[in-house]
């Protein structure tokens, strides 16, 4: 049984984690990770993915975030997430809604770079839609 | 001297008043609960924004990767000021004190021979400064239909605010809003957003403060996404700021209200008494004296 950390998934809305954890699996801009206690100190930001939550108590929890940035220090762990929801909260509309309001970012982008950047944000939707829709 | 029937029609109407300033008082307490509830709920974010930030400023150490967000575009020629009000108004002084801060702010500025630009949120605020600086107005955000206030909503304003920064139609900007200190008491505070004047936050306030940060990917990078961010989270806590501002006055001015509206019906049921009885005493001086004459 490994160590327990603290950890806290913070949306602007509200706190919605704040426990004790085994590991957790965060969607990293730079590739996925996983955090375990005595992590060494680091900041990422995050792509649209699906952070895993393993509990102390060895129950495995899901949400969807929607961006945001990784705080990791050796005691614990803050996501900061722009938007985040529990996997089975999660509304089909609103992603598929953004997922259109992406399509149209990267139709109507004016530079290469602007471009470019909207459709990885649009792939890692997209991504993100396939990896949640069968669960 | 008003007829007993006019008086009473007075009572009832004044009762009429009181009983709706009474339910405008209850339902305000209840939104106020909700608002505070919503204000306390955002801070862990902001905290934790707040900490994150000092300590890659301080990782950067005012390098010149620096955003311009943050460094701002080294003038200070065009203000831009964001001034957020409530929707509604019967909630007492709260929204003219705003618009007072934003009024002598923007005389200041004008007597300075700055340019000043102005983006209202909520109606009252642009009713009010219509009125003297209807040619300064870039636009107004309307939040009426808007029930449970979201990020969605703070972060399509603070998008609005850094596409005109991008497009250079501004030096440096300020939001207006009300700090809720308690119910009874809400202070006009004006914040400077960008450049945003990073507190340079002690250290020792973040766990771990001092270790070594790895970055991924680099801090520069992450601050320049970070930073509009951060934007979007202060207008979002000033939204909310005034929201729960908003329901308190709202609360101690209706209960003021109600107050008078109690005083003005005991002024005036004494009134009416008074005029009761005279006219009853009246009546029966005339029927002794005619009895009297027999």
């Amino acid at each position: 049984m490994a160590e327990a950390f603290k950890f806290e998934l913070v949306s602007p809305e509200r706190l919605l984690v704040s426990a004790e954890v085994e590991s957790v699996v965060i969607p990293g801009a730079e590739g996925e990770m996983t955090v375990m206690a005595h992590h060494a100190p680091v900041m990422t930001t995050i792509k649209p993915g699906v952070v895993t939550v393993k509990a102390a108590s060895g129950s495995e929890e899901r949400y969807v975030v929607f961006g945001g940035f990784a705080d990791i220090v050796p005691a614990g762990c803050t996501l900061l997430a722009e938007s985040a929801v529990a996997v089975k909260d999660v509304d089909r509309a609103d992603l598929a809604r953004r997922i259109q309001e992406a399509k149209e970012d990267a139709a109507d982008a004016k530079d290469d770079q602007a471009r470019s950047k909207a459709e990885q944000f649009l792939s890692q939707l997209t991504t993100l839609e396939g990896a949640i829709l069968p669960a | 001297m008003p007829s007993l029937k006019d008086l009473r029609n007075r009572i009832a109407s004044v009762k009429a008043t009181q009983k709706i300033t009474k339910a405008m008082q209850m339902v305000a307490a209840a939104k106020l609960r909700r608002a505070q509830e919503a204000a306390e709920a955002a801070r862990p974010y902001s905290e934790r924004m707040g900490s994150v930030l000092a300590n890659i400023t301080q990782a950067i150490g005012g390098g010149g990767d620096a955003p311009a967000l943050m460094t701002g575009t080294g003038k200070d020629n065009v203000h831009l000021l964001v001034v957020c009000t409530a929707e509604r108004g019967l909630c007492g002084g709260f929204n003219s004190q705003i618009a007072r801060l934003a009024r002598d702010h923007i005389r200041r500025l004008l007597a300075d021979g700055k340019q000043v630009k102005i983006i209202c949120v909520g109606k009252k605020g642009f009713d009010i400064l219509r009125r003297d600086y209807a040619s300064l107005i870039l636009d107004r955000v309307d939040l009426r239909e808007v029930k449970t206030l979201g990020f969605v909503n703070a972060d399509a304003i603070a998008k609005k605010v850094i596409h005109l920064f991008n497009e250079g139609a501004f030096d440096i900007c300020t939001l207006f809003y009300s700090q809720f200190k308690s119910v009874i008491s809400q202070v006009p505070t004006a914040q400077q957003i960008i450049p945003a004047g990073v507190a340079s936050a002690p250290a020792e306030a973040v766990d771990g403060g001092n270790a070594v940060y790895e970055y991924e990917p680099e801090p520069g990078e992450i601050l320049s996404d970070l930073i509009p961010r951060n934007i979007s989270v202060q207008v979002f806590r000033a939204l909310l700021e005034n929201a729960a501002g908003e329901m308190g006055a709202k609360m101690s001015a209706m209960d003021n209200a109600t107050r008078n509206a109690g005083e003005m019906i005991n002024k005036l049921s004494i009134t009416y008494n008074r005029q009761r009885q005279a006219q009853i005493t009246k009546e029966l001086i005339e029927i002794i004296s005619g009895a009297e004459a027999l």
